[in-house]
């Protein structure tokens, strides 16, 4: 049975469960709903819950175990011989599903019957150009071992779904009418599904949580992959990067010191422009300006921070680039030989930070008691000395945090990087020339044709490590702080 | 005992430091204070007392210009100060509120450290030749705010950490430092308990020697034992104005009489 039907039969049991409940409890209150425990929808809720959570639960874990299952049952019965003679137990497994799935389509467009795709031998028929008549190529003849492989697989998920289909139901029915069973006016549905929301808000954190441990372990496995192929120590240390394609292994030199320099070089001119004009555009907003102009300002403000990045890189590239070399380049200053270096995407990720560091600075701003400024202005303090003696004081770790905040999205950028930097890996302090960064670089490494099993590959898992501890740090610094100003004003 | 004290505030009574002329209060169209005309006197503690709403504190925050800070604010009229317009375009009011000191109802001293918070006030407006000299305005400050002996061994701990009734100290001290003519105090003890309350009202006693002390209070008890002179505001009105011992004995107008007994507020 298909997977949407039993969904949608899932579905109508908790709905018929939902109606049936909430009369049935009705009718034990004689139909007086003020003589129930909780509301009739509750006890309808109750049902409709008890039918359709855990049939979803085991459905889901049923999907994710199929699989499993199934792969190790066929591997056990394909030959050690056959695994010898290709490549990889990888490559064998793949053409065993491709042929399944090849009959699978030829039972679909009735090229064959059920009975002949679970019957079809290699001495009888040719399989490849069975297969191929119904728009399935396959790159070599069927052996007669992957051919029962595939037809051993057909028959595996078709009786695990057939099992599946059936436990699920009964499990959903049972459900249902466990609950039915307790829907009168004295149980207490009310709580019930509260505990049920309650379960449901659970999940609904633990899947955050859980993919970000899936992400990390899955750049951890990498990263430790690509140390087995790399001494971590010309990792960390090595001064130059030059990946090399066409060689394998010791020909590159991947060392992480010249992007790791380039990726805070672009980002602290990036925080120098930032960090003023959000700063003052925050102060001015907060204490200037009056509602008129705020109210028009900062949303516009904030608009700079809806823009794709890729466009700020297309502003860096075609914009900032060719005005920074006309201005200071080889005709006036000579300073720049070509329009992509670090400079300007400095600039262009500083104007790209702005609504970060001001949108943050001014609710930190706006947080720091009236009290504070009467008191000052009371004194017979200017708004500018107020601003500058007390509220800044008073704001600092908040604003410390937003500048850390905005310091990790420096550090996590990518797109400004590539069109606005160039890709040239350099440890220079010429804030003109051509670099690049961890991001940029992670990129270009799983872009091209390398194998993904060489170092060359690899390396983007490492780099992504690196940055993730990097950015990690930030930001828990950065909440940190910002945690311990809150504590101040509560 | 009574009327002989009564009798010596008589005496006391000094020349006219603050005069108000039909001041007018809008805020946005809310027409908050009411053809108030009040002449508060030089060396002399003068209480403003009513129910909550009644625009005292408004009227309070006109004499230093602080409601000039609130945007829908609007205020017409004339208040005087020692005979020079307030409102006249040509005043600062920044220099006005060096020289009208405020005291604000919570305890509102900065997030720096003691001697900071007091010497903020005299670093700004530059009345420190050197540092051994603010060194004395911070001690002196303080020693007329009552509260160097409990501060005097940590100048430099936060000003946020001391209780409730020290901060409050603080802020008058940190008031004083700039030298002010005038203090304003906007229901300085309502945050605070009966003992630091009683602390704050001797300081005030005392304060009256060298300034006008103009304070706002929900406390009748309180405005009858610190204050010389009490005016009654009543939904944005002046009701009454007088020697304190006369509104609290023989008020004349009604309302006055029935806010005194308890039966209006």
């Amino acid at each position: 049975m298909p997977f949407t039907w039993l969904v949608l039969i899932l579905i109508t049991i908790a709905t018929v469960g939902f109606i049936t409940g909430r009369n049935r409890a009705l009718r034990s209150a004689g139909g007086d709903s003020r003589d129930l425990h909780s509301l009739p929808v509750y006890y309808g809720s109750n049902v409709a819950m008890w039918a359709i959570v855990p049939a979803a639960i085991v459905l889901i874990i049923w999907m994710l175990a199929q699989p499993f299952f199934v792969n190790s049952r066929v591997l056990g019965t394909l030959p050690d011989t056959m695994v010898s003679e290709g490549s990889s137990i990888g490559l064998v497994m793949s053409d065993v599903r491709r042929v399944a799935d090849g009959l699978d389509t030829a039972v679909e467009q009735a090229a064959m019957t059920r009975e002949e795709a679970a019957s079809i031998s290699t001495e009888t028929s040719d399989v490849r150009e069975l297969l191929g008549e119904v728009g399935v190529a396959l790159g070599s003849n069927v052996s007669p071992e992957v051919l029962q492989g595939a037809q051993l697989y057909r028959a595996l998920n078709a009786t695990s779904s057939t099992i599946m289909t059936v436990v699920v139901l009964l499990i959903a029915l049972g459900g249902a009418a466990y609950s039915y069973s307790r829907s009168n006016a004295q149980f207490r549905a009310r709580n019930t599904v509260e505990r049920g929301i309650l379960a449901l808000l659970i999940a609904a954190a633990s899947v955050a949580i859980l993919t970000t441990i899936g992400i990390l372990f899955a750049l951890l496995f990498n990263t430790i992959e690509f140390f087995k192929l790399y001494p971590a120590a010309d990792f960390f240390f090595g001064t130059n990067w030059a990946p090399s394609f066409s060689g394998r292994g010791g020909a590159s030199d991947l060392g992480v010191l010249p992007l790791l320099w380039g990726t805070f070089y672009i980002s602290f001119i990036a925080l120098l422009v930032a960090v003023p004009i959000g700063l003052f555009s925050a102060i001015y907003l907060s204490e200037y300006a009056g509602p008129k102009v705020r109210g028009i300002a900062k949303p516009l403000i904030e608009i700079l921070a809806g823009i794709p990045t890729i466009v700020y890189g297309l502003f860096a590239l075609l914009t900032v680039g060719p005005l920074l070399a006309s201005m200071i380049g080889k005709d006036t200053l000579g300073w720049m030989q070509g329009g992509t270096a670090v400079m300007t995407a400095g600039l262009v990720m500083g104007i790209m930070l702005i609504p970060f560091v001001s949108s943050l600075s001014d609710d930190i701003i706006n947080a720091v008691p009236q009290a504070m400024r009467d008191g000052s202005y009371g004194l017979g303090a200017t708004k500018s000395e107020t601003i500058r003696q007390v509220i800044l004081p008073a704001a600092l770790p908040g604003i410390v945090g937003a500048i850390l905040l905005a310091a990790s999205r420096a550090i996590g950028e990518t797109m400004i990087v590539v069109l606005g930097a160039g890709a040239a890996a350099r440890l220079s302090l010429n804030p003109f020339e051509a670099m690049t960064t961890i991001t940029a670089k992670i990129v270009s490494q799983l872009t091209g044709d390398a194998d993904f099993a060489s170092p060359e590959a690899l390396v983007a898992f490492a780099l992504g490590m690196t940055l993730f501890v990097l950015t990690l740090g930030l930001n828990v610094f950065a909440l940190y702080i910002v945690r311990k100003y809150r504590e101040q004003y509560d | 005992m009574n009327d002989m004290r009564i009798m010596e505030r008589k005496v006391d009574t000094k020349e006219v430091k603050i005069a108000a002329k039909d001041v007018q209060v809008y805020y946005g169209d809310n027409h908050a204070i009411k053809d108030v005309s009040v002449e508060i006197e030089d060396k002399t503690v003068t209480a403003f007392i009513g129910p909550s709403g009644c625009g005292k504190s408004t009227f309070l925050r006109c004499i230093n210009r602080m409601n000039d800070t609130i945007d829908i604010c609007r205020v017409t009229g004339d208040i005087m100060i020692d005979g020079e317009d307030i409102y006249n375009p040509k005043v600062d009011p920044v220099q006005l509120r060096a020289k009208v000191g405020m005291v604000f109802q919570k305890p509102n001293p900065f997030p720096k450290s003691i001697y900071d918070n007091v010497a903020y006030g005299p670093k700004i407006h530059g009345l420190a030749k050197n540092k051994a000299d603010l060194d004395n305005i911070v001690e002196n400050s303080l020693r007329r705010g009552a509260i160097w002996d409990e501060v005097k061994d940590r100048l430099h701990a936060p000003g946020t950490g001391l209780s409730g009734g020290q901060q409050q100290r603080l802020c008058i001290a940190r008031a004083i430092a700039t030298e002010p003519e005038v203090l304003l105090m906007d229901e300085p003890c309502s945050a605070l308990d009966p003992i630091a309350t009683a602390q704050v009202e001797e300081l005030i006693d005392d304060l009256r020697k060298s300034y006008s002390v103009v304070i706002v209070t929900h406390s009748m008890q309180q405005a009858a034992r610190v204050s010389q002179k009490t005016a009654f505001f009543h939904l944005g009105h002046l009701v009454e104005y007088g020697e304190t011992t006369t509104i609290f004995t023989n008020p004349v107008d009604p309302r006055t009489e029935s806010y005194i007994t308890g039966r209006i507020g």
